[in-house]
């Protein structure tokens, strides 16, 4: 008997956590389909708005501008090594300059708001969850989703991209900084290159992606928030699940959309 | 009227409302007692449509309300007020805030009406200087008293209570009952109030009702409430460990 339990046990756990995943997902397209019936049924509050873009946006300036302007230092100074050894140096302004608009900029700057913003979202409405302040809106006749949800989804989905120009802009500097100045190596090369190399597209499909991050990580922590039970504790549990599933949400959406976008 | 017909929920298998029936006359205050965690909260969630139950109805003046679509059901609730055990005040808007926001929400009046309405209800729960505060800077009594503003505002037919005393001293629930008594006096709504406060119900209640077990065992006036002679309310309205009711 005891045996058969030992053998069962491993596929009980894979059962368990198809049936988690897929009761998960069916959870998350349900909230999507109420969110979108409340934008539809009401206007968009345009202060709630404006409040949840400087949120995201201006106040997240700093974090992710920091983010930006490392990372497109490091990435320089890392070129530079590989790039030395074949002698095309000339093309580090090009490297940094994609890689960031195509790839880090969108990325990093999700990860960062999820971070920053992802967190407080899940955090705000598990709280509101927990002390009722959720049912009293419902009571008041407020559609919690169409006041909490739908502005913070619509500012992510704004400000995101507007957001990873700004960290890719920076780290372009960050890397013209490291380019001429640590390594002694010609501005005008940088600059000149990365015209050559960088097209249009690689900075609106970034954008696009950015598009598609802010929608995850927005959606995925208001509703983690909408799930929260059990108090304090429910709280900071169901906060790091919306980080760590935005997070990988991010990173594997990012696999995909690079896959068809470029 | 408010009518709940053989009204059941199960929460993991254990029964909570067990074909519930009962009546809520209009304009009346019923208060509703029963054991914690004997299923009060979830009866008054189910009036006001926050849960659905696994079978039975919720009648309000005749319509069921699990059968509305959202709008509708949010057309209902403007008709209610409900007064939350700890406030459910929005915790990051100040009291002033707090009692405005339905009024911003529903009805398109100018900032000068809102000011107006606000300090009238604000005066009439006793709160006059306190509207800049924020939730977290008043007591609990306080807050009770701002959520009682906050259901007013608009005027609603039914007031529903979620343990109004629970967790304030003896002077303070006397302050929240006769408030009750002088609110439903001014504006007559129909009163619905969960409590374990004995003698909270008997001063605020034209009709007390009994929960036990899922079913509402006991329900008259205020006097005949007192000369039952059903054990269980014996036992619960005594407060004696000895009798009926299991532990």
């Amino acid at each position: 008997m005891n045996i058969a339990i030992k053998l069962l046990s491993p596929f009980e756990k894979i059962g368990n956590f198809v049936i988690y995943t897929v009761n998960e997902l069916g959870s998350i397209v349900i909230y999507m389909w109420d969110m979108i019936l409340s934008i539809a049924a009401y206007f968009v509050n345009l202060e709630n708005l404006i409040d949840q873009m400087i949120f995201i946006g201006m106040d997240s300036f700093y974090v992710v501008g920091l983010t930006g302007l490392f990372t497109g230092m490091v990435l320089s100074l890392q070129a530079y090594y590989a790039a030395k050894i074949v002698g095309v140096t000339y093309m580090i302004g090009p490297t940094v300059a994609l890689s960031m608009l195509r790839e880090l900029g969108p990325v990093l700057t999700a990860l960062m708001i999820t971070a920053r913003c992802g967190s407080s979202m899940a955090s705000e409405i598990g709280t509101m969850k927990v002390t009722e302040q959720i049912d009293a809106l419902e009571v008041m006749a407020v559609d919690p989703y169409y006041f909490l949800s739908v502005p913070r989804v619509i500012a992510a989905m704004i400000m995101l991209p507007v957001m990873a120009v700004l960290c890719s802009l920076i780290g372009i500097i960050g890397g013209y900084i490291v380019y001429v100045y640590f390594l002694g190596l010609n501005h005008v090369t940088y600059i000149d290159k990365i015209y050559q190399y960088i097209k249009l597209s690689d900075i609106y499909n970034g954008l696009l992606k950015a598009v598609f991050f802010g929608a995850i990580l927005s959606i995925i922590s208001t509703y983690k928030g909408f799930q929260t039970s059990g108090g304090a504790k429910g709280v900071g549990k169901f906060t790091t699940q919306a980080v760590v599933l935005s997070s990988v949400y991010i990173l594997f959406a990012d696999y995909i959309l690079t896959s068809i976008l470029f | 009227m408010i009518i709940l017909d053989k009204l059941s929920k199960s929460f993991n298998g254990i029964k909570v409302l067990d074909d519930l029936n009962i009546k809520f006359e209009d304009k009346k205050i019923t208060v509703v007692i029963g054991r914690s965690g004997g299923g009060k909260s979830v009866m008054l969630k189910h009036i006001i449509g926050l849960m659905q139950p696994d079978s039975g109805r919720v009648l309000i003046n005749g319509l069921d309300i699990n059968l509305l679509n959202k709008k509708e059901l949010n057309e209902v609730r403007k008709k209610f007020g409900m007064v939350f055990q700890d406030g459910a005040l929005l915790d990051s808007l100040n009291v002033f805030e707090n009692v405005a926001f339905p009024l911003r929400r529903h009805l398109k009046i100018s900032e000068n009406e809102i000011k107006e309405k606000v300090f009238s209800v604000l005066e009439d729960v006793g709160l006059e200087g306190h509207d800049k505060k924020m939730p977290s800077e008043i007591s609990g009594g306080m807050r009770k008293r701002v959520g009682v503003a906050r259901a007013l505002i608009l005027n609603p037919e039914i007031m529903l209570f979620d343990e109004p005393t629970t967790g304030l001293d003896p002077i303070m629930s006397d302050v929240i009952n006769n408030l009750i008594i002088s609110m439903h006096d001014k504006f007559n709504f129909t009163g619905i109030i969960i409590s374990h406060d004995i003698a909270g119900a008997y001063k605020t209640g034209d009709i007390i009702a009994m929960l036990y077990e899922g079913k509402i065992i006991e329900y008259g006036q205020a006097e005949d409430f007192k000369n039952s002679v059903n054990p269980i309310v014996k036992q619960f309205v005594s407060g004696s460990m000895e009798g009926p009711i299991s532990i």
